[in-house]
């Protein structure tokens, strides 16, 4: 029952399975599944989506869209504001959680939390909160002052800020995971040194911590806005995308066109963030795959 | 006993004023929830931060499905299980294979399946929503389990046949060698030496395809519709729709709907941290 590895022991009939051994015919068959899963589900949806895609007369209309131009610049501003703060927070807290401390360990247990259940209970808890009527924050707002608190989704940039703030709540705990386990990884021997020296603590960032952490806190700075841009439940779920449809991002605009039964716009608006997303995709994709 | 020095209590409270705002920060939205899922209606809405008759009355409503929004509650939650645990088994088994085949079999054209695996990986979800939703119809597999199935396959996979085949190729050659010198075949060598190496990456690879479906919302909202078809999170986004939403009730809901992923994840934390992490990003 012993099946060779060597080539020239298979099948010799036709060329192609000449040149192919047993193990690499399986090795066929065990990828065929994976195939076939992205091709009905990957290339076939993005192949149809771009001919959906493909009128001219679509980007025509979205430039008319005044919401368009509103959501491009809400996702600039969740990545260029959102992004930047949650990273240089989780950069802050994996400095925090890497002390070893019987508390902070467990405080690191319940700090996992967001991350671990699902975003949908969380994050309409968090709207209930902040409703003006009967909201636990307006109700303490009352107590103590006597006067009514804002109406806080109600205002785009408020009601913006506090879709960021959703979306940091839920990631930093598994960026500040990431960051730690990089930052356990740099040698003790280099603080104990440098504290002889008598190095202050932003000298020992400045010189030990954060040249040892650029390359890992820059790719997960691109590989988080990538994420962030496909984050379509922190807006869509605290907001709506309202009022006003002033608050949408790229991720909920292309919901909501499908929603209203305008496909060549949904596609379209995806399209237009293509230029964006492909050159992170490709810079993470190298990266990666070294 | 030792007294401590001033030094480390300067520290220790330097290490407080951080831990108190990080403690309060993540747990408010989640103590929130629990709160109105032991409230009673008039208690949730006062505003106290503990109720003044905490009672489990809500979850005796929820489970015994008696209100109109919950008229489906058990087979919804069913719907939930049933496909996070198809799509599960179904990553599980897809990715394992191509990582085999990829990894140990070194099929040619494997590492180009790779790279096209790793270009899905970082394809933003959202985006991929949209045509996939199209598809979906024109397979006409809309309303149907199978299509949030296949599709939360289709995100899972890639990214678990990314850490899979790093975990392969950490196995070394020679046991391959060995196994085929006793005569094993091809698929002897998958079933009784890969496999049994690999469980520790397949359980949590297992675990975040099954959290991974268990949690989606934007696909299960936009594939499935029917009340009897759709899975929890879907259940608890169509209660915002109405003007006399029973909140506590629907915090109740969405309490139970999280307790599961957070209870797997304990359990499986070992696995995961050390699994997900490494794979997350290579340093």
């Amino acid at each position: 029952m012993a099946i060779t590895l060597s080539g020239d022991h298979a099948i010799p009939s036709p060329p192609l399975s000449a040149r192919l051994t047993t193990p690499q015919v399986w090795g066929i068959v065990l990828l065929a599944p994976y195939l076939l899963v992205f091709l009905a589900f990957v290339v076939y949806p993005v192949g149809y989506g771009l001919w959906l895609a493909r009128h001219p007369a679509s980007y025509v209309a979205l430039w008319h869209d005044p919401i368009f131009a509103r959501a491009a610049v809400n996702t600039l501003i969740f990545l260029l504001v959102g992004i930047n703060l949650k990273m240089a927070i989780a950069l802050f807290l994996s400095g925090f959680f890497a002390q070893q401390r019987t508390w902070i360990k467990w405080l690191s247990v319940l700090f996992i939390l967001p991350w671990a259940v699902p975003s949908i209970p969380t994050i309409l808890s968090v709207r209930f909160m902040f409703n003006p009527e009967w909201g636990v924050v307006n109700q303490l707002i009352f107590k103590f002052t006597g006067e009514d608190g804002p109406n806080w989704l109600n205002d785009p940039t408020v009601a913006l800020s506090m879709a960021i703030g959703v979306h940091i709540w839920k990631s930093l705990p598994f960026w500040t995971l990431i960051l730690m386990t990089g930052r356990l990884a740099i040698s003790h021997d280099l603080y104990e040194a440098a504290e002889v020296d008598g190095a202050s603590w932003s000298q020992k960032f400045r010189y030990i911590t954060w040249p040892s952490m650029q390359t890992l806190y820059i790719t997960c700075t691109l590989l988080s806005m990538i994420w962030t841009l496909g984050d379509f439940n922190s807006v869509y779920l605290l907001t709506g995308g309202g009022p006003a449809d002033l608050t949408h991002v790229l991720a909920t605009l292309g919901i909501r066109y499908l929603r209203l039964d305008q496909l060549s716009l949904a596609m379209a608006s995806i399209v237009c963030a293509l230029p964006f997303v492909l050159p992170l995709v490709y810079f993470m994709m190298k990266r990666l795959s070294r | 006993m030792k007294l401590p020095t001033l030094r480390e209590v300067g520290t220790e409270t330097k290490l407080l004023l951080i831990g108190i705002p990080v403690f309060i920060w993540t747990m408010v939205p989640i103590y929130h929830m629990f709160l109105f899922a032991i409230s009673p209606k008039e208690d949730a809405f006062s505003g106290k931060l503990w109720p003044t008759h905490p009672t489990l009355n809500n979850f005796n409503i929820v489970f015994h499905q008696q209100h109109y929004f919950l008229r489906d509650f058990w087979i919804q939650f069913l719907n939930s299980v049933v496909i996070a645990l198809s799509a599960g088994t179904l990553t599980l088994m897809i990715a394992t294979a191509a990582a085999f085949s990829i990894s140990r079999l070194r099929v040619p054209g494997g590492r180009w399946v790779m790279n096209l695996a790793l270009f899905t990986y970082f394809i933003p979800a959202a985006f991929l929503a949209v045509p996939m939703y199209r598809t979906m119809g024109n397979y006409g597999l809309l309303n149907n389990h199978w299509s949030l199935i296949l599709a939360m396959v289709t995100i899972a996979s890639p990214y678990a046949i990314w850490v899979l085949k790093q975990a392969s190729d950490k196995l070394p050659v020679e046991l391959d060698e060995a196994a085929t010198m006793d005569g094993a075949t091809t698929l002897q060598l998958f079933r009784l030496v890969y496999v049994p190496l690999m469980m520790p990456s397949l359980v949590a690879i297992g675990t975040y395809a099954i959290l991974l479906a268990w949690n989606e919302y934007l696909y299960a909202f936009l594939l499935l519709s029917k009340d009897t078809e759709i899975t929890l999170p879907v259940a608890l986004g169509n209660f915002l729709a109405a003007d006399d939403s029973p909140w506590e009730l629907l915090m109740t809901t969405g309490f139970i709907y999280a307790l599961p992923p957070a209870a797997i994840y304990y359990a499986f934390k070992r696995y995961m941290v050390g699994g997900l992490t490494a794979g997350a990003v290579k340093s």
